[in-house]
């Protein structure tokens, strides 16, 4: 299923810039390059081949992992992309991790304090979290943190100290999405008539919240968690270009200013490619985690 | 993952929320509450007074609804309201805190914010309606016809769906607009392209549980054709999950459409637009702050209200999942 996904994906973004205007030649050459040599590099690059010919031999490429050359560095796009990639998994790792680290214990007080005052906080302020657009959270941190307070530096990568912020900005949201999940997914497997036996037996509160109740309301949560580190992927365009974070993202945003077309192209395969296999991930572990699923192959 | 969550969608009713890959957490949430009682709706009221009813007593969902319909008229009546003219400059006045004049500052350029913002609230209201009414009537299309004739058909239009949800959605629309150029039309296409598969996905669900009801099997032994039972029959009774996920989708299309502005691709100054207001505020946080933080709590506060009246429309709408 991967391969023809990507292969879909990777037509639908060379489409996109196939058509985009601007031409790289002239890019290279410069405006005021003469047509005859503008004419020979487009040859050369294979710019005037016909669109299928172009979209098979981008391809053909692809798969040996060259992407061209940046048309501004002029270096190999794989390379610089590589060169970038572990900062944008750095940074959505992080962001996952402390989402998960607030998202499922809150979730799960709140689940098991229905409409206490716990509940209600933590529902409203998960609400916030959803309605806050992150790049304007990022913002309203350096102005408190770095501006004011002097505690944290607004950019900058390399110690703990710059990827806090930038984390917590990039996983409030998934943070709110994962307590909203783990709280209704709480709240639906304690209605369950085996959590009534367990409570009929006698066990302690404690032994049907962790073993029995918990285990199975985690199962939907594990999906969503996966699913976010995905989309943080993608979603770390803001975050990065908001504290300089030198990760894919910010090279993608740069790129399209230059119109690095090579690069734009590369950076949304890449991105598109990790959020599938994270994606696919998630259905493997699914089926570890969930012993019905693995019951089904045998 | 994409075949189960199929499977999942097609076994949700008609009044059941969305069960799609972009609003995972509503679609399971309603998904995985699935309580044995049964609506006792009194046989008098119509079905949408009584949605009406349900949504009334969530106090929560009404303040939503009662500050989008502020928002509105403020973008209705903007000329009124502002104090200012959105680009009216103030050239002694630069970059100052708020003050009985301008209550929510001046910008770099000399502009009163609140102006600004109030004139903005238009600018990311139409994105936001234009951008969901393209991914409904898009996606809604494809998925009535994926859903109603299956086979083959089916086959391409959801693996075709597949594979734009494999491109993150603000990704897509970044991809769109850095090729097409920004501007508000180009936004509003960008973000509400990317967000098609979804609609298709939750339409596609619905139709395939209305289209084997007895109601459809009627209208088609009188001899109705296809087009009129999927316009007649078919789409008003799927409505319900299209109108939860809507309200959700217009508050994602705004945050995408700031978001677009705010890296610069989006819509351009001098259009009042918060995204683009933030980000030219950006430079100056170390020296006014205020010009990047008021658009910033103008999108969250329209989100907000747009969340709170999403999540009660779900309520009131499957009513199985509040007892």
């Amino acid at each position: 299923m991967l391969i023809p996904v990507m292969l879909g994906v990777s037509f639908i973004v060379f489409t996109i810039m196939y058509f985009t205007p601007g031409d790289p030649a002239k890019i290279i050459l410069g405006e005021r390059a003469p047509a005859a040599e503008v004419a020979a590099l487009r040859t050369q690059m294979g710019l005037d081949a016909p669109f299928l010919v172009q979209f098979f031999n981008f391809i053909k490429n692809a798969v040996q992992g060259d992407f061209g050359r940046s048309l501004v560095t002029k270096r190999p796009v794989a390379e610089e992309l590589f060169a970038r990639f572990p900062a944008t998994i750095q940074l959505a790792g992080s962001a996952v991790l402390i989402a998960v680290a607030i998202g499922i214990p809150v979730g799960i007080i709140s689940a098991i304090k229905q409409y206490s005052v716990f509940d209600g906080v933590a529902m409203t302020l998960a609400l916030v979290g959803v309605s806050m657009p992150n790049f304007w959270q990022g913002l309203m941190m350096i102005i408190l943190f770095s501006v004011y307070l002097r505690w944290l530096p607004s950019s900058g990568y390399g110690t703990f100290r710059h990827l806090l912020m930038p984390a917590i900005t990039l996983g409030t949201s998934s943070a709110a999405l994962i307590t909203r999940m783990t709280r209704s997914s709480m709240l639906e497997v304690v209605r369950q008539d085996y959590i009534r036996t367990a409570r009929a037996k006698g066990l302690d509160e404690s032994v049907v919240i962790n073993r029995h109740a918990l285990k199975n309301a985690l199962i939907p949560v594990v999906t969503v968690i996966g699913l976010q580190f995905g989309y943080l992927l993608g979603g770390a365009v803001l975050t990065e270009t908001v504290f300089s974070w030198p990760g894919v993202g910010r090279m993608m945003v740069d790129a399209i200013r230059q119109k690095d077309f090579p690069v734009v192209q590369a950076g949304v395969l890449l991105l598109a490619l990790s959020f599938s296999l994270v994606n696919l991930l998630v259905d493997i572990l699914y089926a570890y985690i969930d012993p019905r699923i693995k019951a089904q192959y045998k | 993952m994409n075949k189960e969550m199929d499977k999942e969608a097609m076994r949700t009713k008609p009044l059941n929320p969305p069960a799609s890959g972009a609003s995972i957490e509503e679609g399971s949430e309603a998904a995985s509450v699935v309580a044995p009682q049964t609506v006792k709706a009194p046989k008098q009221r119509s079905q949408l007074a009584e949605v009406w009813r349900r949504l009334r007593k969530n106090k929560m969902a009404i303040f939503g609804l009662i500050v989008i319909t502020i928002i509105i008229f403020t973008a209705i009546f903007a000329e009124q309201i502002a104090p200012y003219g959105y680009q009216t400059q103030n050239l002694r006045r630069i970059a100052e805190s708020p003050s009985k004049d301008h209550w929510l500052g001046t910008d770099e350029l000399g502009r009163d914010i609140f102006s600004r913002i109030i004139f903005g609230t238009r600018v990311s209201l139409q994105v936001g309606f234009v951008a969901v009414s393209i991914s409904v009537i898009m996606g809604g299309f494809l998925g009535s016809l994926a859903g109603y004739y299956g086979g083959k058909l089916d086959n391409v239009i959801m693996r075709t769906m597949d594979i734009l949800l494999a491109i993150p959605s603000i990704l897509l629309a970044i991809a769109i607009v850095s090729a097409f150029g920004g501007g508000l039309v180009n936004v509003m296409i960008a973000v509400g392209i990317s967000s098609i598969p979804v609609y298709a996905r939750i339409v596609k669900a619905s139709v395939i549980s209305i289209k084997e009801q007895e109601f459809i099997e009627a209208a088609r032994a009188v001899g109705a054709k296809d087009l009129r039972i999927i316009f007649k029959h078919v789409l008003p009774n799927s409505m319900a999950p299209i109108i939860v996920q809507g309200t959700i989708g217009v508050a994602n299309a705004i945050l995408s459409a700031a978001g677009l502005s705010f890296i610069g691709l989006g819509i351009q100054p001098p259009t009042p637009e918060w995204g683009a207001m933030l980000s030219g505020g950006r430079m100056f946080i170390r020296t006014a702050p205020h010009i990047a933080t008021f658009p910033g709590v103008a999108i969250m506060i329209t989100i907000f209200a747009l969340n709170l009246l999403g999540d009660g429309m779900r309520d009131a709408l499957d009513p199985r999942l509040k007892q």
